[in-house]
Order: structure tokens, then C-alpha cells, then sequence
């Protein structure tokens, strides 16, 4: 077992050795640029990105045509909301989007606005789904696009996808979804689901970073974007730039190896993140999960343990690779705005840990990690003055705090 | 985040950690911050009474690293002082001891303020512990 143990998947993945073999040749061997027509080099690269764009349509049920190459899923959130949001000005200025989207799509809506769109952010519910007639009743006329992420970045939550898509379908309204921390890992089928616009990047699939899509329908509806980046037309004019050619041929190994590989892999990764989740709650008291257990990806766990604060949990694991929504730990000293939105209260944010397991995590380093973790608490539960408190029974919710 | 080595140590090896007791005259407890801000702190200190020399002092911290240490540290240099000697200790003595980082200043404020409330704490028990004159019939 090597140290330090890499468990922050939704951060970002190794790369699969088979991916970056596939990648290899397009360097240095078939390095043509794929839109230069009259020769072979040309043609040898085009064949690889075109035989990408299959291997990415077949992981979400669509076709290539609709597959557009991007550097990435920042880049393919600015590209539909923006895209479309421009588009269909004629029809209508109003998205509906919810509070704990990653910020590529939440800072798109705030630029949005400052350009004169309306934008809806609907609240979550303590187990961090959206409310299906909150979503209906934010619709209006003038309403154009609704963007909601397939399953939540930091907390793993799935949303009610193929209800949004429903209701999208009924009010005629285009339906977004950053499906970055999905795809690949849960079954994801565009059609199946009422999907129009998708998101999806490669380095969150055991491919390269740099490279990401965007799905965009072309039947039922055919959707339209105003390209964001201009300058040769590529990509069917929807985005100009050179082709990624080792990008996106990695992003298409990527897709094909999470397509055959997910069946096993999320039943294999399940079982380790319960092994972890329930070892911990087990030998550790005042341990909360954050967001819904049942609507939630197989490999996530996010979990807080009351009166330890994040960053000196993080301090005491130090080889072990996982993330915190505590203040500490963010550059701007804010506590994770996805777990204020469930409610869960800033003590509770503050000793949170993000636990995202990969398909290069074993079973020896789960068991590791899990004793690991305990020890720490129980510690840092010693050097606690509210530990102290809770175990003599103040109720720390009506202690009045000197805070400064 | 690159921590300093004193910091870690201080992590590493917390010095003075517990409790006194609180409902001793001679123990000033301080305690300041607030879980919502991810950061509380319990500073107490034990004085002699007749010298006002720090005899002992404890602490117990919810924080990060930087906080842990800060009030490890602070617990450390307050033995052996007087209680005025000991609220002339300053935040930035602690920044440049533990190599704070900006991001991590406000960590070594709350120590300082958890010193001067724990310090307070006990002033105000000697004064109103003052002994009246008791009638000896």
C-alpha cells in the first residue's frame, strides 16, 4: 500500500495507464491538426477525434454529431448557458438554475444577470434535492433554460434528473445539466433522461485534463448556441479552436473503459464507501452524514464529525488526499456554500470531510483511512472544548459565544 | 497549505492540554470564538494568589492547525508569568513564533483575546472574593 493515498475523485482522477496509451501516439506519431483536409496527417487525427466523439456519445446515449469538444466542463457550462441564454434572447431572459451547482454554472449566472438575464436559484432541501414543484412553480414565460447538475460535486446527491427533464419537456423548456461527477460513474442515457445540453470533462473519468464536452440535442429539439469562442468555425461553428487531438482521444478511452468497466466498478466502489461509512459510524459517536444516502453516487461519502474542525482533521491525515468544506481550507475562509445550503449549520461545515473513492482505491487503503480518521477524531475530540461541553450535557445551541 | 514545523509540532505534541478547575478562585477561564466560525478556544490559567505569578495553565481548542498551536503556545509562555506581564502579550509575538501566514493571523488574535479573558476572568474573582470583615464572636 502506497502513501499518500489518493481519496479526492471528485476533485480530480488519476489517469487509467490504458487511457494514457491511448494517448500516446497522437504526440509525436499522428500529430496532424484534425481540420487540415488535404493530407493524410489531417486525416489521421480527424479519424481519432471522430472515433472519440462515438466513444463519449455512446457513455450517455447520443449521437457524435452532438458531441462539441471543449477544454473542459468550466468551459462547456460557459458555453450553454451563455450560448444559449444568447441564442434564444428573442424568447425569453429567464434561467432557473439551484444554490449548490458547481461555480462554473453559479458565476455564469452572475455574469448573466449583470447582461440583464433573470436567474432563479432554487433552495435545496436538507438532503440536498431540489423540490420538483419549487421547480415548476419558478417557471415562467419568459423562461428559456433550466440548469440543474446531475449529482453534486462536493455531497455526491443525485437529483431527480428524469423528473426535471419531464417537467422541462411539459413547459417546452430547454434542460441543461453539468453531469461532470455523473458520467461514468451512474448510468446516464440523454434521451432516457430529457436531457437537451450536457456537460462532461475528462479528468473526472481517469482521462486527461484539458479536455471536456458538451452534448448539444439535435432532434427533439434541435438546439442552437451562439458560439462563445470565435475564429475558424470549428466543431459545426458551435466553438472555433484547434482540436485537442491527444485531449480528446484520451477523453474518448476514458468513456469507453467508464461504459464497459461501470457495471462492476460502481458495485465494487459501493461496497468500499459503505465499508468506510460504516466502520466510522460504528466506532465514532456524533458523526452526521451530509446530504441523502439513497440519491447519492456510489463512491462519495461526505461526512461531518461534530466538535473536530476540518482542517486539523486534515492536518492529522496527512497521507491521505481528501477535502474539507471547512473555512480554514478554502482561500476565502468561507465555509462550503453546498453544505450552508442543506441547513446543516457553519459548526457542522467546519468539520466536514469529503471522501471521494476511486477505481484505483483499495480495500487495504479504505481500511487504512478509516482507523486513520478515527484516531485523529477521537485526538482532536480530547483537545475539544465543545467535546467538553457536549459530554456535560450543555446544549451547546444556546451557549452565548464570544466570538469577535 | 505549508505549515511551519513549530506549528506542527504544536499539533504534533500539544502542550498543556485539559482542564482546571473552573469553580476554583484562583482559576481564570477564558473562552472565546464561536463554532460558527470554526474557531473557539479555552484558555484557564491557575495564579498564586499571593504572587500573581501563573502557576499552571490550560487549554482546549476547535480550530485549525494555526488555532491549535497558538493556544498551545500562548498555555506555554504564560507559566511563570506574572498576570500584568502576561497581558502584555501580543498576537504578532505569536504570528512571528509560529510563522502564521496572513490567512492565519486572526488565529494568534483569538489567542491573545483568550489570554486577556481568561485573565479577566480571574481578576474578577479576586475582587468579588474579597474577604469582608468577618465578625469573630
Amino acid at each position: 500500500m502506497k502513501l499518500p493515498i489518493y481519496m479526492d475523485s471528485h476533485a480530480t482522477t488519476r489517469m487509467d495507464p490504458r487511457v494514457f496509451d491511448a494517448m500516446k501516439p497522437y504526440f509525436t506519431e499522428i500529430f496532424g491538426n484534425a481540420a487540415s483536409r488535404n493530407h493524410s496527417f489531417g486525416w489521421e487525427a480527424e479519424e481519432a477525434t471522430e472515433k472519440a466523439r462515438k466513444q463519449i456519445a455512446e457513455l450517455i446515449g447520443a449521437t457524435p454529431k452532438e458531441i462539441v469538444f471543449t477544454s473542459g466542463a468550466t468551459e462547456s457550462n460557459n458555453l450553454a448557458l451563455k450560448g444559449i441564454a444568447e441564442m434564444y434572447a428573442e424568447r425569453g431572459n429567464h434561467i432557473v438554475t439551484q444554490v449548490t451547482e458547481h461555480k462554473a454554472v453559479l458565476d455564469t449566472c452572475k455574469r448573466l444577470e449583470k447582461e440583464g438575464v433573470r436567474v432563479t436559484y432554487l433552495p435545496v432541501r436538507q438532503d440536498g434535492l431540489i423540490d420538483l414543484d419549487q421547480l415548476r412553480e419558478a417557471i415562467t414565460d419568459k423562461t428559456i433554460l433550466i440548469s440543474i447538475m446531475y449529482a453534486n460535486n462536493e455531497i455526491g446527491v443525485v437529483q431527480p434528473v428524469k423528473e426535471i427533464g419531464k417537467i422541462a419537456k411539459e413547459k417546452g423548456i430547454l434542460f441543461h445539466s453539468d453531469a461532470v461527477q455523473a458520467v461514468g460513474k451512474i448510468p446516464v442515457n440523454v434521451t432516457a433522461d430529457g436531457i437537451d445540453v450536457l456537460s462532461l470533462t475528462g479528468h473526472k473519468l481517469y482521462g486527461p485534463k484539458g479536455a471536456g464536452a458538451l452534448y448539444v440535442r439535435r432532434r427533439n429539439p434541435r438546439v442552437q448556441i451562439t458560439a462563445q469562442m470565435d475564429g475558424g468555425g470549428h466543431e459545426r461553428g458551435m466553438r472555433s479552436g484547434t482540436l485537442n487531438v491527444p485531449g480528446i482521444v484520451g477523453l474518448g478511452a476514458a468513456s469507453e473503459i467508464c461504459r464497459l468497466e461501470m457495471p462492476e466498478e460502481s458495485k465494487r466502489l459501493r461496497f468500499l464507501r459503505d465499508k468506510l461509512k460504516d466502520t466510522l459510524m460504528n466506532e465514532l459517536d456524533e458523526v452526521y452524514i451530509n446530504g441523502s444516502m439513497e440519491h447519492r453516487l456510489p463512491h462519495n461519502l461526505n461526512i461531518s464529525f461534530a466538535y473536530v474542525e476540518g482542517e486539523s482533521l486534515l492536518m492529522g491525515i496527512n497521507d491521505i488526499a481528501v477535502s474539507s468544506g471547512s473555512a480554514c481550507t478554502s482561500a476565502t475562509l468561507e465555509p462550503s456554500y453546498v453544505l450552508k445550503a442543506l441547513g446543516a449549520g457553519d459548526d457542522l461545515a467546519h468539520s466536514s470531510i469529503r471522501f471521494g473513492i476511486g477505481r484505483f482505491n483499495t480495500e487495504e487503503e479504505i481500511d487504512y483511512v478509516a482507523n486513520k480518521v478515527i484516531n485523529v477524531v477521537r485526538k482532536l475530540r480530547e483537545l475539544s472544548p465543545l467535546y467538553e461541553m457536549a459530554k456535560e450535557g450543555v446544549d451547546l445551541s444556546k451557549v452565548v459565544w464570544a466570538a469577535h | 497549505m505549508a505549515y511551519s514545523d513549530k506549528v506542527i509540532d504544536h499539533y504534533e505534541h500539544p502542550r498543556n492540554v485539559g482542564s482546571l478547575d473552573k469553580n476554583s478562585p484562583d482559576v481564570g477561564t477564558g473562552m472565546v470564538g464561536a463554532p460558527e466560525c470554526g474557531d473557539v478556544m479555552k484558555l484557564q490559567v491557575k495564579v498564586n494568589p499571593n504572587t500573581g505569578v501563573i502557576e499552571d495553565a490550560k487549554f482546549k481548542t476547535f480550530g485549525c492547525g494555526s488555532a491549535i498551536a497558538s493556544s498551545s503556545l500562548a498555555t506555554e509562555w504564560l507559566k511563570g508569568k506574572t498576570v500584568d506581564q502576561a497581558l502584555e502579550i501580543k498576537n504578532t509575538d505569536i504570528v512571528n513564533e509560529l510563522s502564521l501566514p496572513p490567512v492565519k493571523i486572526h488565529c494568534s488574535v483569538l489567542a491573545e483575546d483568550a489570554i486577556k479573558a481568561a485573565i479577566g476572568d480571574y481578576k474578577k474573582k479576586q475582587t468579588s472574593n474579597k474577604p469582608e470583615a468577618v465578625a469573630v464572636s
